[in-house]
């Protein structure tokens, strides 16, 4: 052996003190609190685990989560690729001032958007008196827990489209147009097929976070048990009340729809791996 | 049945893209324009396809007021300098994408299409790659299914924004004589942006030098060449 340095020696050590730091860190903070998720929920066995999620009050809460969810999420979907293609696609006054307030909620505290809900709609608020005059109730409520998930969840779809739309450019429905495509037809048939894979991962990105969501729900659904406390906040209550098991089993189920969406994203991918590929080449 | 384009113009914000431009051409004739960099060509073919609004001026094509059309009932075809090919889609429906798209009423049976898409293909010379994605074809081959695609419309005026650009000396001087021919055939009034000068002389009825949104001169290649009136034209012409 020369006395040389072997040139790919230093390289390699620093690959994987690089690679085990990266393990070791999704390790520690993705993996690790996600096992004990799962090892807490089961302390007492599945069977005390199950019970915990078909008590009435933990249902409840399951169908308050998805409920918002259902609703907020196709929402923002249908906003988001609205207001994509506007910005995108076209030109007009108070675009980057659009631009800005779509991110408004990724920059205000998620209780300081729940309070506002607050403002607007409780009994000191704007339209509380006149909305409770017509016995319609938005705060403690199901239409405030679904407003407060829009607000948080506002920004994804079309934060995720906007970038990738300006990127494709306006070529392709120039293309449509000249061809003798409606404006419906090119988005029908180019601008949404060219986006679905961004699309699909921004609707699971913003449904993950509708289930998710804490701060802004917690201000606005005045947790009422069997009520309006959606998933994380029945956590937080049963955790609160020395239940670990039952939080924790809430919890586990929490987690679980996260895995199962990104399941089923990966699913997709493969499936249809070809048809990305040729996408991406270009 | 000719085009007339009557003192057209076009700003950007505050800059003129297009200064009065005036040209008259008869049906079937395959115009090319020419000119630098800017000088106002894929403003002006833009305009043509509906794809921009003139500020002012008019244009009469087939004894239609062209203008006041909306872009998707002109029957332009629009050959793009970055061909902008559905890169979803597969060549074959790249193809059929103008006849799938239009109403009920005036819209080809499944079969008819098929065999139009075939004809084009054909026609093309890519008859076996209907069944391929954009990114699986060569700049050439993207080219040849971008103008089957604008073909496929029967277009009444065919716009080429310099269509052979991205492509080596030897390739454009073969497309250059099949598309003249295609021109021909299919009998379409074509207008044919290019930098390429030698191209455009050998290939034109028309030629239109433009200099910073005007036109500079306009006239049969060989009248041009012969007799360039003004200074920067004689200049472009020996560049
Ligand atoms: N969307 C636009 N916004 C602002 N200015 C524009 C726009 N499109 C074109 N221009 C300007 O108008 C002028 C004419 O542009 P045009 O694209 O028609 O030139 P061109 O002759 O096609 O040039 P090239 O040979 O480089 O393609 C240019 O100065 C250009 O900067
Ligand atoms: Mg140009």
């Amino acid at each position: 052996m020369s006395g040389f340095k072997n040139p790919t020696r230093d390289p390699l050590a620093l690959r994987v003190a690089l690679t085990l730091l990266a393990v070791g860190f999704v390790g520690l903070l993705l993996v690790l609190p996600l096992v004990i998720v799962f090892k807490e929920a089961f302390a007492d066995g599945v069977g005390k685990a199950w019970e915990a999620i078909i008590e009435p009050d933990s249902l409840s809460a399951v169908k308050v989560s998805l409920l918002a969810a259902a609703i907020a999420v196709p929402l923002n979907t249908l906003f988001g690729i609205s207001a994509a293609w506007a910005v995108a696609k076209h030109d007009f006054r108070g675009k980057t001032f659009l631009v800005t307030l779509i991110d408004l909620p990724f920059s205000v505290s998620p209780v300081v958007s729940g309070l506002v809900y607050v403002l607007i709609f409780g009994m000191q608020g704007w339209f509380g008196p006149t909305l409770a005059d017509h016995d319609i109730h938005v705060l403690f409520a199901l239409p405030g827990i679904v407003l407060a998930t829009m607000f948080v969840t506002f920004p994804f779809v079309a934060r995720e489209l906007i970038p990738l739309m300006v990127d494709q450019g306006r070529d392709e429905e120039e293309a449509a147009t000249s061809l003798g495509a409606s404006g419906f037809s090119t988005f029908w048939r180019v601008t949404l097929p060219n986006i679905k894979w961004g699309l699909l991962y921004a609707v699971l990105l913003c449904n993950a976070r509708a289930l998710g969501e804490f701060g802004a729900v917690s201000v606005v659904s005045g947790h009422i048990r069997g009520q309006t406390n959606t998933m994380p906040l029945h956590v937080e209550l049963l955790y609160n009340n020395y239940d670990y098991v039952g939080a924790f089993a809430v919890a586990a189920l929490l987690a679980l729809l996260a895995l199962l969406t990104l399941i089923f994203k990966t699913i997709l991918e493969w499936r249809y791996a070809d048809e990305l590929a040729a996408m991406l080449r270009r | 049945m000719s085009l007339i384009i009557d003192s057209v113009s076009k700003r950007f914000a505050r800059f003129p893209a297009l200064n009065g431009v005036s040209l008259t051409a008869p049906q079937g004739a395959f115009l090319a324009l020419v000119g630098p960099s800017g000088s106002g060509k894929t403003t002006l073919l833009r305009i043509l396809g509906g794809l921009e609004e003139a500020d002012s001026g008019q244009v009469r094509f087939a004894d239609m007021n062209w203008l006041s059309m909306p872009a998707r009932e002109r029957k332009a075809g629009f050959v793009f300098q970055q061909y902008a090919l559905f890169k979803h889609m597969t060549v074959a429906q790249n193809i059929a994408f103008g006849l799938e798209v239009r109403p009920r009423a005036t819209r080809p049976s499944r079969s008819e299409i098929r065999d139009r898409v075939a004809e084009l293909l054909k026609l093309v010379q890519l008859d076996d790659l209907g069944k391929r994605y954009p990114s699986q074809l060569s700049g050439g081959q993207r080219q040849r299914v971008a103008l089957a695609r604008a073909l496929a419309i029967e277009p009444r005026m065919l716009l080429l924004d310099e269509p052979f650009g991205a492509l080596d000396a030897k390739v454009r001087k073969e497309l250059r004589i099949w598309l003249r021919h295609i021109h021909d055939q299919a009998g379409v009034t074509s207008i044919f942006v290019t930098h390429d000068q030698e191209e455009a002389f050998a290939m034109a009825d028309l030629v239109a030098v433009m200099n910073l949104g005007k036109i500079e001169q306009y006239g049969a290649p060989a009248d041009v060449r012969r007799d360039p009136r003004t200074k920067f034209v004689s200049d472009f012409l020996s560049a």
